[in-house]
């Protein structure tokens, strides 16, 4: 109990200097930045969980954080909720959709789970351009208000409210990693036979795997088009987000709690420095390098490569 | 501790998809005894381990095990609820969580509520049997040796508090003085937790050191039941399409 109040403490805190430290700056920029990392910390998050701890590879993550992006525009049209009930709205249709996946393309394992997930994306995405009703491939507007105090601006609240799930989602594979379930999706990793020989109960457990996964993706993305104000489907469905989900826990140390925030820290500062100084175009060619240099330099990330050390 | 667990299975039709594995096969593990069953590669062993733990969906007959003098029907059951039952099988390959520790290993074979609750004293009995295990307990199970390993398997179905053992094919993988350590420890297992043992082997000779009966199985079909070890070896049929003599 102590080391998991220390880390929520430690995680708060944390959190409070950011904010503090990003009023200080006054910029609005700040607030862009860090809510484009810290959207990425929870969309690492969430694939850790399916991918690193039951080594389930997802490459639908696009496709869940869409998912996710979509219900609450929807939501907002249909019943004029806004953005907070909007994310809920989002986890329990992201979260529907991840157990519906697993249930029909569990029995796949390896690389034909991963094509199935990649399929799910696109099949999607085809789905919403198709869609009128959220703006088909015109895409959809989301006009919120300027200021809503006590926040100083908009763009303040959205990066706090990132913040707050950035913190949750780590939280919960922290939770999952030292848990009874974090303990059967590695069984499951390792061998999965086996552990159905010592009675864990695979299917079950690589539901809740999917179904968290998935909740959590679609969490990362309904903020999304609060925003930026503007969605559409290319950008919802974005090949960044995708590859993204994956290169930064592995990056960081998949199978870890830190592992996917270590990435996500890293490999999305990287890239929004691209941004800003050279251009967007260049960062998954960012990504793609790391990737390259991790898996020949310490293919166990990060973590790994320090717990190697010491 | 005597055991009064049995297993008794009668006219098995299993398989998968079009491939019929087993045909109406029937094997009797009477409690407190060592029954080994023997058969080359691809007759079927394998298959008749898995369909006992519920993981192969036989299509016909009956699995029936008496628990305590209680009889339990664990056909159609899912593998987790037999684990619970207290039968618990030692994989072929040994098939363990190469990165995990071995602590982290043994832990898992006591996933279920039934043995968790035993979690300490099991642990305990573990070491006792494999003292190697509790000097290598932070060690990860996949930079250990075959031998090492074995134990690491054996520890494990310690662990889910088994009262029948299944163990399918300890001696694959393994060295000949490991493979005879390996049936003392499973003899010494039976021994120590007062259990029923079926075991699944192809190597005859040391096979019926432990065994108190033995089955032939070829091609899904057992050619060859019952009997004491010393009756299985001296077998006109044994002799010919097992041993080749």
């Amino acid at each position: 109990m102590n080391a998991n109040l220390r880390f929520w403490l430690g995680a708060a805190a944390l959190g409070l200097a950011l904010v503090a430290g990003l009023r200080l700056l006054g910029n609005d920029y700040g607030y862009f930045a860090g809510y484009f990392v810290l959207q990425y910390v929870v969309l690492a998050g969430a694939w850790n969980i399916l991918g690193g701890y039951a080594g389930y590879v997802n490459f639908g993550a696009a496709g869940f954080m869409a998912a996710g992006a979509y219900s609450a525009i929807v939501v907002r049209q249909w019943l004029g909720w806004d953005l907070i009930p909007g994310i809920f709205a989002a986890a329990v249709v992201a979260g529907l959709l991840g157990l519906g996946t697993g249930y029909l393309t569990l029995r796949l394992k390896g690389v034909y789970f991963s094509i199935a997930t990649l399929c799910l994306a696109v099949v999607l995405q085809t789905l919403v351009v198709n869609w009128d009703y959220v703006g088909g491939s015109r895409g959809a507007y989301i006009i919120h208000a300027r200021d809503i105090p006590p926040f100083n601006s908009y763009s303040e609240m959205l990066f706090i409210v990132m913040l707050a799930l950035a913190i949750i989602t780590t939280g919960i594979g922290r939770a999952v990693e030292m848990s009874r379930l974090g303990r059967g999706l590695q069984a499951i990793r390792d061998n999965e036979r086996a552990a159905e020989a010592v009675g864990v109960p695979t299917l079950r457990l690589k539901l809740v795997a999917t179904t968290l996964c998935g909740a959590l993706m679609g969490v990362a993305g309904a903020p999304l088009p609060y925003y930026s104000g503007y969605l559409n489907p290319e950008a919802a469905f974005s090949l960044a987000y995708a590859v993204n989900a994956i290169a930064m826990p592995l990056i960081g140390g998949a199978g870890t709690w830190a592992g996917p925030v270590i990435g996500a820290v890293l490999l999305a500062s990287l890239q929004q420095a691209a941004t800003v100084t050279i251009s967007s175009a260049l960062n998954l060619w960012i990504v793609g390098w790391m990737l390259v240099i991790f898996v020949a330099v310490a293919p166990r990330g990060i973590l790994g490569w320090f717990r190697k050390r010491t | 501790m005597a055991s009064s667990s049995g297993l008794e299975i009668t006219g098995i039709d299993a398989g998968y998809g079009a491939v019929r594995v087993l045909e109406g096969v029937s094997l009797s593990v009477p409690p407190g005894q060592t029954v080994v069953l023997l058969g080359t590669n691809g007759n079927g062993k394998t298959t008749l381990m898995r369909s006992i733990m519920g993981q192969v969906r036989p299509s016909a007959g009956s699995i029936v095990a008496t628990l305590d003098g209680q009889r339990v029907d664990l056909l159609g059951m899912k593998p987790e609820h037999v684990v619970e039952h207290g039968i618990v099988l030692v994989p072929e390959g040994r098939r363990l969580f190469p990165r995990l520790t071995v602590e982290q290993n043994l832990r898992l074979g006591a996933y279920r509520a039934v043995a968790r609750a035993k979690l300490a004293e099991n642990m305990a009995l573990c070491f006792e049997l494999f003292p190697r295990l509790a000097e290598r307990r932070t060690q990860l199970v996949g930079s250990m040796s075959g031998g090492e390993q074995q134990m690491v398997a054996l520890g494990r179905a310690v662990m889910s508090a088994p009262r029948i053992l299944l163990v399918d094919e300890p001696s694959v993988g393994l060295a000949p003085i490991l493979v005879s350590r390996t049936m003392e420890m499973i003899a010494e297992m039976k021994a120590r937790l007062g259990l029923t043992v079926l075991m699944a082997e192809q190597n005859f000779h040391q096979a019926v050191r432990i065994a108190d009966r033995g089955y032939v199985i070829v091609h899904g079909h057992m050619v060859f039941e019952g009997g004491s070890a010393a009756e299985l070896q001296d077998n006109e049929l044994v002799r010919k399409v097992y041993l080749g003599l």
